[in-house]
């Protein structure tokens, strides 16, 4: 997330700006201090659907109420309704139907949320929906249909058992794709360093160290 | 036709191989669809608002703040004025919404006022626990005393391990359809759920209908580990909301309640002595243990000194602890893994203190365990593949800042199958469906009894339908104390030999063959003797006319079919930094009989799966409670840590498969590998500093504290 207010732009939303739309709703939990109060309650009484704009910050104010939304997800565009405090996650999971990111720390730890934002890894757990307009998000699913079914990193978990539960292992296989696109010549121990944002409950590291290394250099066996 | 009896592994293309699990495709592209993943149309999200103390009176809850808000649909109270509260994160309400996000922020609104209560969360200090520890019973074999005062060496031990949780990665909860058709009131349930055939009485008796309009599937669970066999409140609660509203509901714990209380495995500690004679022999073992399982006490079976239990002169006594904290519930091989460390941890220290190799120590002293042979063979394997005999290094002896260790443990557990029944249907056309209501967590149970299925009919995997997870299929025990693999690949067998010989007797009148002497085999139903020709397997199926061929098949135990009673060795090398008290896995070797294995890559895996929890056990992972308020104070995957890729070195893993054992038949494997791992860590940690690290998991201040000591 930036950590400056941006101009105007209605695909971006500032730090800030997101922090007062949230103030609105946080006001009604009776979570703040009075002086905080006070100002989220001017904020709250400007936000109405869609996007206002506070004079002091010169930032653009979302919410609380859905907003459009839209998003690239596996090369085509998707139009949605969000509320702006929805995570990249939450939309593709809640909204879309796209199940194969998966839900586990909520908190940027674990990387069962994996998808690919321009290219990048990125926990979608801590992206906002609003966020991702404008960039290409690949997800699991994606990277599947892309390539028949199985694109070549999801075949070398098959063949070398990168999975138990599998319920790490989408954001495993997007982590690891990741790591082939820009390493394409990561030794192991590059590669394993690059894994350490994904947490594997069941204990199939052996099997997915197997794989990444199987897709990179064709080295395991598995095809 | 094929006799029950499992085939001659030469003679086996799938069985014993490393045969990839079949829902691999499906995990991997994210079209496994969890109960997390379950989405139905007007499906409504439910969150909790809970308790901030380990032990509090309700003194008045509001829910109107909830109530009002825009988008949620129903909010029900669990916990009124005047409840009290036992442990922290207890549901005190339930809202259900329209969305996730507006679930979550009206359980926020609810209003409670609590009246904090005096509460334990120390399950760590008899002394400080106070009325909370309750000392068991001193048990005492006669001569106790002036054996052990007789001893050449009595060494003395303090260890233990902190509570851990399962934190199975997909959380517990469930997604549950109330539906109402001319008064016939239905249940459809997912749930994330280890006895998938048994669960649907609860969300019955939540829905207020007979078990038999229930309707439970669960395809894929992102993780059990013992922790998920009921539908827990949470799941009746989805029930009734989802009653109350006509709407589907979905219930998935947040992290923070399924981290404090969905599961939990008990601490240990004890204080021990051991008795040996100058030549190694143990004769005598004292101890003295405590621990908690939370609100339930804890402490259970086995008993101390494990695997060893055979020591002459024992003096042993036990104090559970009643904490304010989520109660223990069955984690891999319940009790085995902490009485192992306790016990391992002591004999090493025996070993030690005699100046002894502690792999001749334990040798010396097979005798004392159940199973002798079986452990010496695993010792002599296991020192081969880690190098013991170049490596070991004599404790205390290294001086650099990074110290290399070796430590061993052993273990044993029974994994006999329970009882589950498979149906087999083979179509005229040849398609074979086989049918149990058993569950996949993650272990392979829908490739085995495909692998099962193939080798039966002699025909390829991919020609088998594996429908498993639904309570409408052919009942399957819950999946624990690794009981499951025994009974689903028995039980496919003998379902799938019964279909065969059947098939045998149709086809063969037209192959001018009496149905005795006809095997399927290659795709191919042909003459015992042949090895080609015969008539395609489908071309077969055509001739037992338009209804499929329909059996049933049961567990089969003993005669070579399944067994139980296992044993398992590891040893684990360390290197640790004795400046910064970092530990870090070089090596963990695992040895492990477990009869005849139908699918050796899902096994390995769920060996390695094993061998890595028990890292995380020795080295990463405790629950952290505040003594202050009586809450979880690591409640999330930051601070609550587990191993990553990079921290847990070397796995691997050693497969008994010799003829005597296959002619064991099947026996679980999920619980045994789990056992040993802490212990070797710990030993090998000691090798390496000449200290005994006091608690698992070994973080580095604990290190640092028992180099200083
Ligand atoms: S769910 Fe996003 S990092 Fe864990
Ligand atoms: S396979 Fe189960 S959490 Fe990784």
């Amino acid at each position: 997330m930036s950590q400056t207010d941006r101009p105007q732009d209605a695909s971006s939303v500032s730090r800030r700006g997101f922090l007062r739309g949230m103030s609105a709703s946080a006001l009604a939990a009776g979570a703040l201090a009075p002086a905080a109060q006070a100002l989220a309650a001017t904020v709250g009484a400007n936000a109405g659907p869609g996007a206002t704009t506070s004079a002091k910050a010169a930032a653009t104010v979302f919410g609380p109420a859905p907003i459009a939304v839209n998003l690239t997800i596996n090369g085509k565009t998707r139009e949605l309704r969000l509320e702006p405090r929805v995570t990249l996650l939450d939309a593709l999971r809640n909204h879309l139907d796209l199940t194969g990111a998966k839900k586990v720390c909520d908190r940027a730890t674990c990387g069962a949320c994996t998808v690919l934002l321009d290219g990048k890894a990125v926990y979608s757990c801590t992206v906002l929906a609003v966020e991702a307009q404008g960039k290409a998000i690949e997800t699991v699913e994606g990277l599947a249909e892309a390539n028949n079914g199985a694109a070549p990193i999801q075949k070398c978990f098959v063949a070398n058992d990168a999975q138990q539960c599998g319920f790490c292992t989408p954001g495993f296989v997007m982590a690891c794709e990741s790591v082939r696109r820009r390493n394409p010549h990561a030794n192991r121990e590059q590669a394993l360093a690059e894994l350490g944002g994904n947490l594997c409950r069941c204990g199939t590291y052996h099997g997915v160290a197997n794989a990444v290394l199987d897709a990179i250099h064709g080295t395991t066996g598995g095809k | 036709m094929a006799d029950l009896a499992w085939p001659n592994p030469d003679d086996c293309t799938l069985i014993g191989k490393r045969v990839p699990r079949l829902d691999g495709p499906d995990k991997c592209a994210g079209r496994a669809k969890y109960t997390y993943d379950i989405n139905r149309p007007r499906m409504l999200w439910a969150k909790f608002a809970t308790c901030p103390f380990g032990r509090a009176r309700v003194k008045s809850i509001d829910i109107a703040p909830a109530e009002t808000m825009a988008g949620v649909v129903a909010v029900e109270v669990i916990a009124g004025a005047g409840t009290e509260c036992k442990v922290a994160f207890q549901e005190v309400a339930v809202v259900a919404a329209e969305s996730e996000e507006i679930a979550r922020e009206a359980a926020r609104r609810i209003k409670i006022e609590w009246e904090p209560l005096e509460h334990n969360v120390v399950d760590d200090d008899v002394a400080m626990a106070g009325n909370k520890a309750k000392a068991g019973k001193e048990a005492l074999t006669e001569d106790f005393a002036a054996a052990i005062d007789g001893a050449a060496v009595i060494s003395e031990t303090e260890v233990g391990c902190s509570i851990i949780t399962h934190c199975c990665l997909e959380p517990h909860g469930s997604v549950v359809e109330v539906t109402e058709v001319d008064g016939k009131t239905s249940v459809m349930a997912w749930c994330s759920s280890q006895a998938v055939s048994g669960v649907g009485g609860e969300f019955a008796q939540a829905a207020g209908v007979d078990a038999a309009n229930v309707h439970v599937s669960c395809q894929h669970m992102g993780g059990g580990f013992g922790s998920k066999f009921g539908a827990d409140l949470w799941g009746a609660l989805a029930a009734r909301l989802s009653k109350k509203t006509g709407r589907p509901v979905k219930v998935m714990l947040e992290r923070d309640m399924e981290l404090a209380l969905a599961g939990s495995r008990p601490s240990a500690f004890a204080r021990m002595r051991v008795g040996v004679e100058d030549d190694g022999a143990i004769i005598a073992w004292e101890s003295a243990a405590w621990g908690s399982g939370g609100n339930g006490g804890g402490m259970g079976a086995p008993s101390l000194p494990y695997v060893f239990g055979n020591v002459e002169h024992k003096k042993t006594q036990t104090t559970p602890i009643f904490t304010n904290t989520g109660g223990a519930r069955a984690w891999r091989a319940p009790n085995h893994p902490q009485m192992c460390l306790l016990t391992m941890a002591a004999l090493s220290d025996a070993a030690a203190e005699l100046g002894m190799d502690e792999l001749e120590f334990v040798k010396k002293n097979l005798g004392l365990t159940g199973r002798a042979d079986v452990y010496a063979e695993e010792l002599g394997i296991a020192a081969e593949l880690i190098d013991w005999k170049k490596k070991w290094m004599p404790r205390g002896d290294q001086r650099g800042v990074l110290r290399r260790g070796l430590g061993l443990a052993m273990h044993t557990w029974g994994g006999g199958p329970h009882d589950s029944n498979v149906q087999c249907t083979l179509h005229p056309d040849g398609g074979v469906e086989i049918r149990c209501g058993t569950q996949d967590l993650g272990v392979g149970a829908r490739t085995t009894i495909g692998i099962v299925a193939a080798e039966t009919f002699g025909i390829p995997l991919n020609k088998v339908t594996v429908l498993i997870g639904d309570n409408r299929y052919p009942a399957s025990g819950g999946s624990g104390g690794s009981t499951t693999v025994g009974a689903i690949s028995t039980a496919t067998r003998h379902a799938c030999v019964q279909a065969l010989n059947k098939l045998c007797e149709a086809v063969a009148p037209e192959m001018n063959a009496a149905a005795e002497a006809l095997v399927a085999k290659d795709g191919m139903v042909r003459g015992k003797e042949s090895t080609a020709g015969g008539v395609p397997f489908a071309d077969a199926c055509r001739r037992i006319g338009t209804q499929p061929i329909v059996t049933m098949g049961q567990t089969q135990r003993g005669n070579g079919m399944s067994d139980q009673g296992v044993g398992g060795v590891q040893m684990a090398e360390v290197e640790v930094d004795c400046e910064t008290g970092i530990v870090t896995m070089q090596k963990l070797v695992a040895v492990q009989d477990c009869g005849r294995i139908i699918d050796l890559l899902t096994t390995e895996s769920q060996v390695r799966g094993a061998m890595i929890m028990g890292v995380c056990a020795a080295l990463y992972e405790e629950r952290i409670m505040d003594p202050v308020t009586g809450t979880l104070l690591n409640p999330d995957l930051e601070f609550y840590k587990l191993a990553g890729i990079a921290d847990v070195g070397e796995l691997v893993v050693h497969m008994m498969q010799t003829p005597d054992h296959l002619k064991r038949g099947v026996i679980g494997i999920g619980e045994p590998p789990a056992i040993s791992p802490m212990a070797a860590i710990s030993n090998a940690v000691a090798n390496a500093i000449g200290a005994r690290v006091k608690r698992c998991p070994m973080t580095p201040d604990r290190v640092l504290a028992a180099m200083k000591a």
